[in-house]
Formats: structure tokens, sequence, C-alpha cells
């Protein structure tokens, strides 16, 4: 049924696909999320504790960069800035628009789970002699982040699929490997699937880890 | 010890507290009752500054602050000398009963781990609660909640406790054990600043009650006079009321 050569070709290009998916999927993954974690947390911290002209301009982030597509945004960065003098390589581009993207996104979340805490813990906080920061980092952040776990791990797995937009700013992640491949051997239907079923694999894998850590937090009680 | 003096506050155009002055001494149980809507809350977070009073001074052992222009720092400094306990408990619920307690002697008054944790569980002893201490706050009933939030007042050696109604929230059935506890304190020497509608506490357990009504005081006197003589033919409706009321149960 399936033909030697195709059966060459899957195994062969399986090693030459899961490559750049492990030193350039995962990493571009891990190292944006973890910028737009810190991001979201000073956007929504900004936003929920009203600081005047700083709400502002986290509002406009927010807008500007969940009103545009992120394609726009990578080509607008790749292609664009060296108009102004601004040449970034395809990596440290891609970060860059994955994290402000993804950032604007996980601030969302962020201030929803900071808004859902009931404000009487708050004001126990004060009463219980806290500063602001205090009750912030003891008693808001961590119930936040308890509320906020299972949309982010919802919000990483997209992101891992996300980065295969990479390749249009000549990042060679997966799906990139997975094009020049098929440009050599014209196996589009065989190879495609080849590469849909390892980022199947990655985001299962991340879907067991987010199970994993929801189990943790609810025996942590709260 | 405390000392409230003419204390303002409006909420856009309603006029919540009108001039309210009282004062509390050392070992007093000052219990403030009234109707509904009449400020007696207000009157509680003013004080601690959970509302930004408009005008008003408070006299705190002798140290005196304008409640509209008091800085954060002296806020700060204020509630460390005071407990609060609120008519839903507001405990910590990322923390277990015994680090409810801990929180307010380790990170805010930087008490060794070791000697937070004896104090809170002498505390939550107090409150009948030892078996409790891993417990996090939605594996307790609301009473239980309440005498947390109780020894979490109680750890820091507050020199006054205000609690805003205590067993508001509270099943019927669960009122009596928080009362308890709060009548304990009271026979310890505490001081105390109670908005209640509990009118069997106000009359047996405090030393001196205040009536609000509409924002300002229409009577205060020892809880004696007030229950069995009322001078305020408001204070008398209002007790009578109770009074009624505790009958038809």
């Amino acid at each position: 049924m399936i033909s030697q050569r195709l059966a060459n070709i899957l195994a062969d290009s399986f090693t030459k696909i899961l490559i750049p998916g492990l030193t350039m999927t995962i990493p571009l993954t891990i190292i944006s999320f973890s910028f737009a974690l810190i991001i979201a947390v000073i956007v929504a911290l900004i936003q929920f504790a009203k600081i005047p002209v700083l709400k502002d301009v986290a509002r406009f982030y927010i807008w500007i960069i969940r009103g545009t597509p992120i394609l726009v945004q990578l080509y607008l960065i790749f292609y664009g800035l060296p108009s102004l003098g601004i040449i970034l390589n395809p990596f440290p581009a891609a970060v860059i628009v994955f994290s402000i993207n993804e950032g604007a996104y996980a601030a969302e979340t962020m201030r929803s789970a900071l808004e859902s805490i009931p404000k009487g813990q708050i004001e126990a906080g004060y009463c219980t002699g806290l500063s602001y920061m205090q009750i912030m980092r003891r008693i808001v952040l961590p119930q936040a982040f308890r509320t906020a776990f299972p949309p982010l791990s919802n919000s990483l797995i997209a992101l891992v699929k996300e980065t295969s937009l990479a390749a249009n700013i000549t990042v060679v992640e997966m799906f990139m490997a997975t094009q020049r491949i098929v440009a050599r051997t014209y196996e589009p239907l065989a190879l495609y699937c080849e590469v849909g079923l390892i980022y199947l694999f990655f985001s299962t894998v991340l879907t067991k880890l987010q199970a994993a850590g929801e189990k943790r937090l609810n025996k942590a009680g709260y | 010890m405390l000392e409230i003096k003419d204390i303002n506050k409006s909420f856009g155009l309603l006029k919540v507290l009108k001039d309210v002055s009282l004062k509390v001494n050392k070992g007093d149980v000052v219990s403030i009752i009234g109707p509904s809507g009449s400020g007696k809350t207000t009157l509680l977070r003013c004080i601690n500054f959970l509302e930004r009073a408009d005008s008003g001074t408070l006299i705190f052992d002798g140290e005196q602050f304008d409640l509209n222009k008091i800085s954060k720092k002296d806020i700060l400094r204020l509630r460390k000398k005071t407990g609060f306990v609120f008519q839903d408990y507001n405990l910590f619920r990322n923390k277990t009963a015994l680090q409810n307690v801990m929180e307010g002697l380790v990170t805010a008054r930087k008490i060794p781990k070791k000697e937070a944790e004896q104090i809170a569980r002498e505390n939550l002893a107090k409150v009948g609660l030892s078996d409790k201490a891993d417990a996090y706050p939605h594996q307790m009933s609301g009473g239980q909640q309440q005498r947390v939030a109780i020894a979490r007042a109680l750890a820091t050696k507050p020199e006054i406790i205000y609690f805003d109604e205590p067993t508001s929230a509270l099943d019927p059935e669960l009122i009596g054990e928080v009362l308890a506890v709060m009548k304990t304190l009271a026979d310890e020497g505490y001081t105390m600043l109670v908005v209640t509608h509990e009118m069997g506490f106000a009359k047996n357990v405090s030393s001196k009650v205040v009536f609000m009504e509409n924002g300002v005081i229409l009577e205060e006197g020892e809880a004696k006079q007030i229950f069995e003589n009322p001078r305020n033919e408001r204070t008398k409706q209002f007790i009578g009321i109770g009074v009624e009321h505790e009958k038809q149960i």
C-alpha cells in the first residue's frame, strides 16, 4: 500500500522534522511564553491597581495587539522594521512577536483572574497589617495563578501550533523543515500528515502536563 | 485609648455619617446597634481606613490623626495595632487556618516562623480550633471560619479589635459558637468595638452600647441603661422591636 519509496521518505524525514521541532519550535514556544507571562502579569497588575496613564497604555497595547493578525505583526517586525534600519534575525524577531502577541491575550486572562479574587481578602490583608505589595504577592497572585492556570495552559498549547507561522519569516522550525522536504520529494500529503502528528504529539504532552498540574493545584486545597 | 471626633462621610449625595463622635476606653466592649443603613459599618470602616472619611479626627493612644489626610505610612502603623473581624470572614483562601493566623505575624511583623507558629497555635486553641490548623477555609463551616478570623485578629495582640457584624452571615446554629468566643475575649479584658445585630450580646456582654440611626448617634450609655431605661424614643422603639422579636421566637 505505502510504497517503499514513501516509507523511506517518511522515515528519513522524521528526524529532519523532529530536530527543528526540538531545537526551534519548542524553544520558541517556551521562551516566548515565558516573556508573555511576565508581560501579562505586569500589564494585568497595572490595570488591577488602576495606575493612571499606565493603565491606558496597557489598554492601548491590548487593543492594538488583539486587533491585528499575528501574521501582519510578524511581517511588520521582520520585513517592515529594516526600512527603519532595524534588522532582526528571524528567531529573535519571532520571539519578540510571539511574546508581545501572547502577552496581550495572557494579560486579559490574568486580569480576569485577579478580578475574580474577592475584594474582602484584600481588605483583610490590610487589616492584618500587610502592605499592598505583600497582599498581591502572598494572597492575590497565588490565587489568581490558580484560576488562570487552565486558560493559560490552553494558550500555551495554542502557541505551540502558532509558532508554525514563524516559517513565514524564515525561521526553520518544524513546518518550514517539512515544506523543504516536500519541495524535494513531492509528497505533501504524507509529509504534512507526519508533521501534523508531531504537533499533535507535542500538544498531547502539554495536555497531560496541564492535567497533572491541575491535579496538583487541586490537592493544594483551594 | 480610641477617640473619634466629628467624623463625616458621604457616598455621593448620601450623607452616611454626620459628625459622629465616639470614645472607647481600654477594656471597654462597645456595641454599636441600630437599623440597617444607619452607618454603623461605615463608621467602623472609616476608623480602620477601609473607607476614607470626608473629615474627622482620630485619637489613638494619645496620637492625633486627621481621618481624611492621614498618610499611608500612619495607616499601616495604626492597622498593626488593631484587629478587624469581617462579616464574611475574609480568610485568605490559599492558606490553611494556621497560615491565616501566622500571616500577619510573619509577613507584616517579621516574627520568626517558629515563634509565629506557636502564637498561631495558641490562638487557634483559644477559639477552640486546634484540630483545624491544617484545614483550608473551604473545608470549614462559616462559624469555624469566623473563629479562625478572630484568631487571626487576636494573634497580633491588637490594642483594640473591631468586629463588623461578625455573626450576620452565619447560620443561626453557628452564631452561638462565635458569640461564645467573643464573650471569652470580653471577659479577658480585650478592648472591642462591635457592630452587631445580636441584642443578647449587646445587652449582656458589652459594657457600653451606642445606638445609631441615619448617620448619627442617637443615644449611648451603659448597656444596662440603654436596654432597661432608654431615654431616646427611637432607641426605645428599636429595642422594643428586638424584645418583641425575641418573644415571638
